[in-house]
Formats: structure tokens, C-alpha cells, sequence
């Protein structure tokens, strides 16, 4: 039987340099996208240890700029925009009227009339369509730049040093969630932010994306950090490190038909910033006393390993709610897993259950994030 | 890679060593090498009794579930313990790394196997190298 020809798949600038460098590849949102090199736990922990690399161009970028972007941000987005200053980011997310999830976001104060959105990689074109019709009474041009940026993470207690040798700026100099502008690599203007979805430390730099500079940019990352073990790392590090970190995947965690409240996302949502899109239905689901069911971190506690889509029960083997994100823990060396349960069973140290293949296999409810870096001593 | 020559093998990427009516069977060096790091096998207990083509147990990755299919069919006589401790082993040798062996009920089964050979060129043709 022939194979039918594949649906092409989108490709970062670094797509060819990935298949020379032997990484196994996957179809991620429709993105033809690296999911290991060397091996999934030792990218993990060479992120954890030392450093490693990521592409994550497949990432979106909107540029909001005019008179009234602040305001238009505000009108979009669950957190306080207008409590951030120049140079700083913060984690933010889309709504739709109901409370539920567009998308979560990175927004970056760039200036005063410029706002810059990073979004996630399969709901690029959602996000955009989204932000254009809402923000059209809006003083203000929203603008998809997600093609003109290569973004490389450099993640991990190593990776101030590892890109110390490639910019002149002091990197000490920017704390986490702000960023600044400086010379990478010869680049001038690049935006160097302190941010990241590993749980350590680390900077996103967005470097033009034509395949000579990103390659480049790639190379001279990558030997910045060999005396620190760099490591490029795949999407399956990408997801066990944000997993130990408890931090949200969309379609996972966060979705068009989970809210606020549900996904312990609340930290982050503003209600006293004033209406915006969402803000009527999450009051609402306050007063009525919150929210049904709660997501809860999860470690399994006999022989097996909880993974997305798994049904929680409760220790009478009634179904309870499902796993949104599991997976062993190579750096905790224990089997861990996000998942929804009633809010009334959501408390530390509940004892339920995850069917694993048709097995139920006990887990207790633990607090998160699981992992949590060790504070540097200043 | 070379598949050793006194294995047989399936399509679904099990190999087995016959000595006597003891047929010994883990997994190939191409599924260790799609499944990623190895974390877990479920094994079946001795005494067991094995079907050729049905599922014994399974094999998972960080990132993935496989079933282990029997090549043969028969009672299981022996589980390989260093798994339950170091799983990794199969992918630094899965040759060498059996799961199970088997007291084989029905020898004649090996010959309908596939031979190093022809493993080899069904996985280049799924490959398509």
C-alpha cells in the first residue's frame, strides 16, 4: 500500500541544521520540530545541571504598537499591563467571554506605546485573528512578526555565563521577566529577555531568521556553553522540565473550555485592573463559590507511570477527573502528573487513583511545582 | 547496526534466541532506539503462560507506551530483575538485554520468523533509507 505524501509541515530556520545534527523529529502543532538529540534525560538534566539550547522559533510574536496599545492589552489579557515598566514581562493570557482560554501569553513592555505578545506555537493564527478583531477599536496597529525572529532558549544555572561570552551587556543587570537590548553575537538590537518554560534560569534571544544568522547564532551558542556540557535540547525535554515546574501546556492544563479558577491560575488574573474580555463571567464564577473542579499536581506512588489522558478515580474506582499532563520526572526520579479533580477533593496529600492500562495505580496530591531551583546565594 | 545472526525476529521488533526448547526474547536495537530513554517494564511474573502475537507486557519511554508482542508461544521461566532496577540497559544493549525466556510449547514457530537478514531490509524499508 503506498504511503500517502505527508501534509508539509512548517520549518524554523534551524530545521535543516537539526536533521544534520541527527535529531529526532516530530510533528508538533504542524511544526516539523526537533524532540531529542542526544536523549531526552540527558537534555533534561544538562538543562537542569549546566545549559542547554532550544528552537523555539516555532513561537509566535505580536507587536502591538500606538496610542492606545496599553489600553488594547488591557482589554485582551487577564493581568495588569499597565503595572509593568519598560523592560519588564510578565505572564499573562487571552480569555474568551466565558472565562475560558485563548491562549497564555509572555507580554513585554517594550515602550509606552509598544507591546510585544509571545505566543504559543499551534495557536498562532487563532491568537492573531483574535487579537486583530479585538483590538480594531483600539488606537493602536497589531502586527505578526513571528516569522521575522529565530528565538533560542538558553536555559539553566550555566546559561548567564554561557551568553555572557556572546554580548557585551551585563546580563546581571536584568532580572527575571525583564529584558533589554544589546548586541548578541554581532547582532545589534537584540532582544535579550530573562525568561523561559524550564523552571531555571535562563534568557530567550530573538535573532533575525535567515538560515546563515540562525545557524550561526546556533554555533556560537552552542560552543559558548561546551565548557558548561551545552546540550540542544528537543521538545521532550521541553515538556518533562516544564512539567516538574507544574507550568501550563495548552490543551493540556489550559483550554477554550477550562477557566481561570479551574487551571490555579488566579495569581495572574486582575479583576480590579477594570472589565476586559472574560472579566463579567470569572466575577460571576466567584460569586457562585469558584470553581468545580481544580487542577492538582499528582505523584504516583505505586509501580507505573500516569500519563495525558488518564483517568483519575477516587480509591472506590469511580472516575473522578483525567490527567492533563504526566510523565516520569528525570530530574526527581518519581512519575508525576497534572490533573483535574473535583475542587472538594483538591487538597494536599488526597489519596486517588490513575487508570493506567485498565489498572488503577494509587498517587497522592502533592503541592507544586514539584520542582522548584535552589535559590542562588547573592 | 547489525542484527545478530542466531536471532530471529518479528515485524513488531521482538527478537528471540532459541537454545534447546528455551527460546529467550527482548527487543530490538531499533526499538529501543525509537522509544527513547527506557523507564519502565512491565514483565510478566514465571509461570505465565505466552502466546505468539499476543501482547506479554510493555515497554515505556519518558515520552512513550509500547506493547511487547510474544514471538513464541509458551510458559515463561525466567524474568530478567536487573530491569526492574536499571531499564536503561536496553537501550545501552538491547541485544543483549532479554525480558523474558520461554519454555517454547511449539518450536516449529521460530521458522516462521524473520531471519537478521530480512529484519534488516524490513527496516530499511520502513525507514526509507
Amino acid at each position: 500500500m503506498a504511503t500517502p505524501a505527508p501534509v508539509a509541515l512548517r520549518k524554523t530556520a534551524l530545521n535543516a541544521m537539526h536533521r544534520r545534527m541527527g535529531a529526532k523529529m516530530v510533528d508538533f502543532g504542524g511544526w516539523d520540530m526537533p524532540v531529542e538529540y542526544s536523549g531526552l534525560i540527558a537534555e533534561h538534566m544538562a538543562v537542569r545541571t549546566g545549559v542547554g539550547v532550544f528552537d523555539v522559533s516555532h513561537m509566535g510574536d505580536i507587536q502591538l504598537r500606538g496610542p492606545g496599545s496599553l489600553d488594547a492589552v488591557q482589554h485582551i489579557t487577564m493581568n495588569d499591563a499597565s503595572k509593568l515598566q519598560e523592560g519588564q514581562a510578565h505572564y499573562s493570557a487571552m480569555l474568551y467571554p466565558q472565562g475560558t482560554f485563548v491562549d497564555d501569553v509572555i507580554v513585554h513592555k517594550l515602550s509606552p506605546n509598544d507591546y510585544l505578545i509571545v505566543i504559543n506555537a499551534g495557536t498562532r493564527e487563532k491568537d492573531f485573528n483574535w487579537v486583530k478583531s479585538n483590538v480594531r477599536t483600539f488606537d493602536c496597529h497589531a502586527n505578526d512578526y513571528s516569522d521575522y525572529y529565530t528565538q533560542l532558549a538558553i536555559q539553566g544555572p550555566k546559561a548567564a555565563e554561557t551568553l555572557a561570552k556572546l554580548t557585551k551587556v551585563d546580563l546581571g543587570t536584568i532580572k527575571g521577566y525583564w529584558f533589554k537590548w544589546g548586541t548578541v553575537c554581532g547582532l545589534a538590537n537584540t532582544l535579550i529577555a530573562r525568561t523561559g518554560y524550564t523552571g531555571e534560569d535562563g534568557f530567550e534571544i530573538y535573532v533575525p531568521s535567515d538560515v546563515a544568522t540562525s545557524e550561526r547564532v546556533w554555533n556560537e551558542v552552542l560552543e559558548a556553553g561546551k565548557e558548561f556540557g551545552i546540550l540542544p535540547c528537543g521538545l521532550g525535554a521541553r515538556n518533562t522540565l516544564r512539567l516538574e515546574s507544574a507550568m501550563s501546556l495548552y490543551d493540556h492544563e489550559i483550554s477554550e473550555t477550562i477557566n481561570v479558577f479551574e487551571a490555579h491560575l488566579d495569581r495572574f488574573l486582575k479583576l480590579e485592573k477594570g472589565p476586559f474580555i472574560g472579566s463579567e463571567a470569572l466575577k460571576t464564577i466567584q460569586a457562585a463559590g469558584g470553581p468545580q473542579r481544580k487542577l492538582v499536581g499528582l505523584e504516583v506512588v505505586e509501580r507505573g507511570i500516569a500519563r495525558d489522558g488518564y483517568p483519575v478515580l477516587n480509591l472506590d474506582g469511580k472516575k473522578i477527573g483525567v490527567v492533563t499532563s504526566g510523565s516520569p520526572a528525570p530530574f526527581l526520579k518519581k512519575n508525576i502528573a497534572l490533573a483535574y479533580v473535583p475542587t472538594e477533593l483538591a487538597v494536599i496529600d488526597g489519596e486517588v487513583a490513575v487508570e493506567v492500562r485498565g489498572n488503577p495505580v494509587k498517587a497522592r496530591i502533592v503541592p507544586t511545582p514539584f520542582y522548584r531551583r535552589p535559590k542562588k546565594i547573592t | 547496526m547489525s542484527y545478530p545472526e542466531k536471532y530471529k525476529y518479528t515485524r513488531e521488533h521482538e527478537w528471540v534466541e532459541a537454545a534447546g526448547n528455551i527460546g529467550t526474547v527482548g527487543i530490538t536495537d531499533y526499538a529501543q532506539n525509537s522509544l527513547g530513554d527506557i523507564v519502565f517494564v512491565d514483565a510478566p511474573k514465571v509461570g505465565t503462560k505466552v502466546e505468539k502475537g499476543a501482547v506479554f507486557g510493555s515497554v515505556e519511554s519518558v515520552k512513550a507506551v509500547s506493547d511487547l508482542y510474544s514471538p513464541v508461544t509458551g510458559t515463561v521461566t525466567e524474568v530478567n530483575e536487573e530491569l526492574a532496577s536499571s531499564p536503561e540497559k536496553i537501550n545501552t544493549d538491547a541485544h543483549g538485554a532479554w525480558i523474558i525466556k520461554v519454555e517454547l510449547s511449539d518450536p516449529n514457530e521460530l521458522g516462521s520468523l524473520l531471519s537478521a537478514a530480512d529484519y534488516a531490509k524490513f527496516i530499511a524499508e520502513e525507514t526509507g533509507k
